[in-house]
């Protein structure tokens, strides 16, 4: 049987190193299946974050070959063969143990979003054409590989000013909801600052269900977020009404 | 006793955060009550997501003539007539409401050209029943419950195991766990326990469940002194990937034979017609399961040891649309493109119907003060679940639980913690790292999930189950002498040296129940009894924990109401 030579992050928050082991290759293994692997087999307190296996959890989000994957949909055989595989925790977020990173800050940056909240009086009927362009957001499996490629937090650290593509994902969700009576204009511009995003796509590549949510997202939601408070007829409006007050 | 762990207390705490835990705990902040849901896994990421193709709901939608009669009807004959009749009323009636209500919090489904929810077909269900979101029904129904759960304010503890359950003169009074990430231990000390931890599947190899499965709710509420039911009751579910390997018992939904999907064996008959010909692939799960494993017994299976599962018929855009999720698994784990060529499928174990028993009404197990939801509780599906009623289970009688469990904890004072149960706990959830040179847990789970899946799968014999008890006697005597590596911070060999006792026991509560009912029924089918026994239809096993022996007894299932027969005897 084929083997391939697997360098694992071994280590925690204070520091650590990539370990080489060798795993078996079976046809159509993916790179969780080579964790499992070494878990089984070679080094049982490896720490590795998994559930479905199947790409619908968003678990076992990882740095493959230096490009931010799911480690269940990652194929042994679509990577260079014959070369180490390297598999890293994501960057963005500090590492508890090996791959285990602390991802609690997204959990708590999703309190500051005005949850759904329904027009007075709806009737609960809308339409396919309705809800087409919204259950594109609602496919976000929280993987954060959009959290972890964006350059703001990746390399800016704006952890407190800014919310991340996968919140504004969720803002848009919320915020094009056909039934949904509230705005977070506000709390996008202030409490998330859509401001610093830059429009770079990084998080669109990654996404693993295919969320268009540079255009699709978070560019309709900075529109909105201009609409309300850039708008210069809106802003002399303001400016005369509150000089004379 | 502080500086050794801290402690937390709820008026109601909640073990597991899938739909029936997230259910419970909303409805019991809605009471006013102060909530803790604990977590073995990061929220949202609970099996629920997993689930695809719907939340049975007589809406009457799409099909007028629906209603909670036929649902109710379905449900019973899906079940064999061993379902806790009371249960599959209430969820009958029930499931509409509770979808309408998740609606209003904020999920989105399907819609029907006049702008109602949408209803599809599958196995069993007479009407097309089943609410849905695409396949990703699971994913929207978790998002749901999170974020109203967060908005109304419950405390979530994530990433932490219950490793015991505490009890004060025979009444549940909280429980002990540990932080995955440190493996430090953590005392819940709460007036009532909702256990909504799921099923057992990781004790078979092929399973369509994630590494949470491992029984720990049954077995941790068996411990404690409640009674477990219908434990013979497998699901395996007739469709889960068999190619490649690394895939082998991912699910493929069941929504693929609702949306019209074709089973064929290899020469390309489809075989369905010897088996359930009027229902065809839309027979129920058991039927279909055994068909599959049937033909490729009978050496008419695929290449790789399945049917061949034919969607392609469809309008490429349509599958796209209503079965997202499988063309992408598909396409990116198997090379397969399911728009232009058929899937090879297999059964994989996917459900337990039995688990802790409870009261219908309450949802209070046989242990004042432990309630369970969902997939840990047993009774509403009986020998065998449809397809769709898993979902609408854990809405319906996770509210039950939720509000029971509130209403139970205004009515008596807080309870008291007992030191010995806990530094008993801590010294049993440690010991693997007590000891030296013992085998890798690993190994251990490995040779489990070799015995389940051989000799008590989906065709079993006594032979087969009696030599399976003695090879699980041994396998915990080698459990028990398991070592680990490394230190105590998230340390998954330490966690499944713990949770290898959860699957041990359950398993062989399993084997034991299974062993005694000498009839085939539903998900439970013996080479050596392949009848329906008219007497066993009337009883349930119950298992409990007697002494440091596992009990096993029948008992007498409650005569149905009139009104119910009636309806059961309709034919539709």
């Amino acid at each position: 049987m084929a083997e391939a030579t697997v360098k694992v992050f071994r280590g925690n928050k204070g520091g650590g190193q990539s370990v080489e082991f060798k795993v078996p290759v079976a046809p159509g293994m993916v790179v969780l299946d080579a964790l499992h692997y070494i878990q089984g087999h070679l080094a049982p307190d490896l720490a590795v974050r998994w559930n479905c296996k199947a790409g619908k959890c968003g678990s076992c989000s990882a740095e493959v070959n230096g490009r931010p994957r799911l480690t269940c949909k990652t194929r042994m055989d679509a990577l260079p063969q014959g070369e180490p595989i390297t598999v890293m925790p994501l960057k963005a977020f500090p590492v508890i143990k090996d791959l285990v990173t602390d991802v609690s800050w997204n959990y708590k940056v999703n309190k500051k979003i005005t949850p759904f909240t329904p027009k007075a009086g709806a009737d609960w009927k809308f339409y396919q054409d309705d809800v087409d362009r919204v259950q594109e957001f609602r496919k976000c499996i929280e993987c954060f590989l959009c959290q972890n490629v964006c350059h703001v937090l990746r390399d800016h650290d704006k952890y407190e000013q800014f919310g991340g593509p996968r919140l504004f994902v969720r803002v848009a969700g919320l915020e094009m909801h056909p039934m949904d009576g509230v705005s977070r204009t506000k709390v996008l511009k202030d409490g998330l600052g859509i401001g610093l995003c830059n429009i770079t796509k990084c998080c669109t590549e990654v996404c693993p269900e295919d969320i268009h949510i540079t255009d699709n997202a978070i560019i309709p939601l900075k529109e909105r977020v201009v609409d309300q408070f850039y708008d210069p007829l809106v802003w002399i409006v303001r400016k005369i009404r509150g000089a004379a007050s | 006793m502080s500086e050794r762990f801290e402690t937390h207390e709820h008026d109601v705490l909640v073990i597991g955060a899938g739909g029936a835990g997230l259910r419970a705990a909303i409805e019991a902040l809605g009471q006013g009550a102060s909530v803790g849901v604990v977590s073995k896994s990061l929220l949202g990421k609970a099996h629920t997501v997993m689930a695809e193709g719907g939340i049975a709901a007589a809406m009457a939608n799409v099909d007028s003539a629906d209603g909670w009669k036929p649902h109710f009807r379905d449900t019973m004959r899906g079940g064999k007539l061993l379902n806790n009749w009371r249960m599959a009323q209430l969820h009958a009636q029930e499931a509409p409401e509770r979808v309408k209500e998740l609606e209003q919090w904020g999920a989105l489904f399907d819609r029907t050209e006049d702008g109602r929810i949408l209803q599809r077909a599958f196995g069993g269900h007479t009407f097309r029943r089943l609410c849905h979101v695409g396949d990703r029904t699971g994913l929207e129904m978790i998002r749901t419950l999170q974020d109203r759960g967060v908005y109304m304010g419950f405390d979530v503890y994530m990433e932490c195991t219950i490793v015991r359950l505490l009890t004060d003169g025979g009444r549940c009074a909280g429980a002990l766990a540990y932080w995955r990430e440190t493996g430090r231990f953590v005392v819940f000390k709460a007036k009532s326990v909702v256990m909504a931890t799921g099923g057992i599947g990781k004790a078979w190899p092929i399973t369509s469940n994630s590494w949470e499965y491992t029984g720990d709710g049954m077995a941790l509420a068996y411990e404690a002194g409640a009674e477990l039911m219908d434990m013979e009751f497998v699901q395996f579910h007739p469709t889960g990937m068999v190619w490649p390997p690394g895939v082998q018992g991912i699910l493929v939904t069941e929504a693929v034979r609702g949306e019209g999907g074709i089973l064929r064996n290899k020469s390309g008959e489809r075989f369905m017609e010897r088996y359930d010909p009027k229902r065809m692939e839309l027979s129920t799960r058991d039927v279909v399961a055994r068909s599959i494993y049937t033909e490729v017994k009978e050496g008419r299976g695929t290449e790789h040891g399945g049917a061949y599962l034919d969607i392609s018929h469809q309008p490429a855009e349509y599958v796209k649309k209503k079965l997202p999720s499988m063309y992408h698994q598909f396409k990116e784990l198997a090379d397969v493109d399911i728009t232009k060529g058929p899937m090879e499928v297999g059964p994989t174990c996917h459900y337990m119907m039995g688990g802790i028993r409870v009261e219908a009404e309450t949802a209070q197990s046989s242990l004042p003060g432990l309630f369970a939801a969902g997939e840990a509780a047993a009774g509403l599906h009986g020998a065998n679940r449809l397809g769709g009623n898993s979902l609408s289970d854990l809405l319906v009688f996770g509210r039950r639980a939720g509000l029971a469990a509130a209403q139970h904890a205004k009515e008596v004072s807080a309870p008291n913690l007992d030191e010995g149960q806990i530094s008993a706990g801590e010294s049993e959830a440690l010991s693997a790292f007590q000891r030296q040179g013992g085998e890798n847990p690993y190994a251990v789970h490995r040779d489990l999930q070799k015995v389940m899946q051989s000799l008590v799968g989906i065709f079993r014999t006594g032979e087969d189950m009696q030599k399976a008890l003695s090879e699980l006697a041994k396998l915990k005597e080698r459990a028990a002498h398991t070592s680990v590596e490394g230190s105590r911070m998230f340390n998954p060999g330490w966690h499944m040296a713990i949770e290898l006792k959860s699957m041990l026991t359950v398993s062989e509560a399993v084997t034991r129940s299974a062993l005694v009912r000498q009839e085939s029924r539903g998900a439970h089918s013996r080479i050596d009894f392949p009848e329906l026994s008219p007497e066993w239809g009337k009883k349930n096993n119950i298992v409990w924990h007697d002494g440091s022996a596992m009990g096993l007894r029948q008992e007498t299932r409650p005569e149905m109401r009139a009104e119910l027969k009636e309806i059961l005897a309709e034919d539709q």
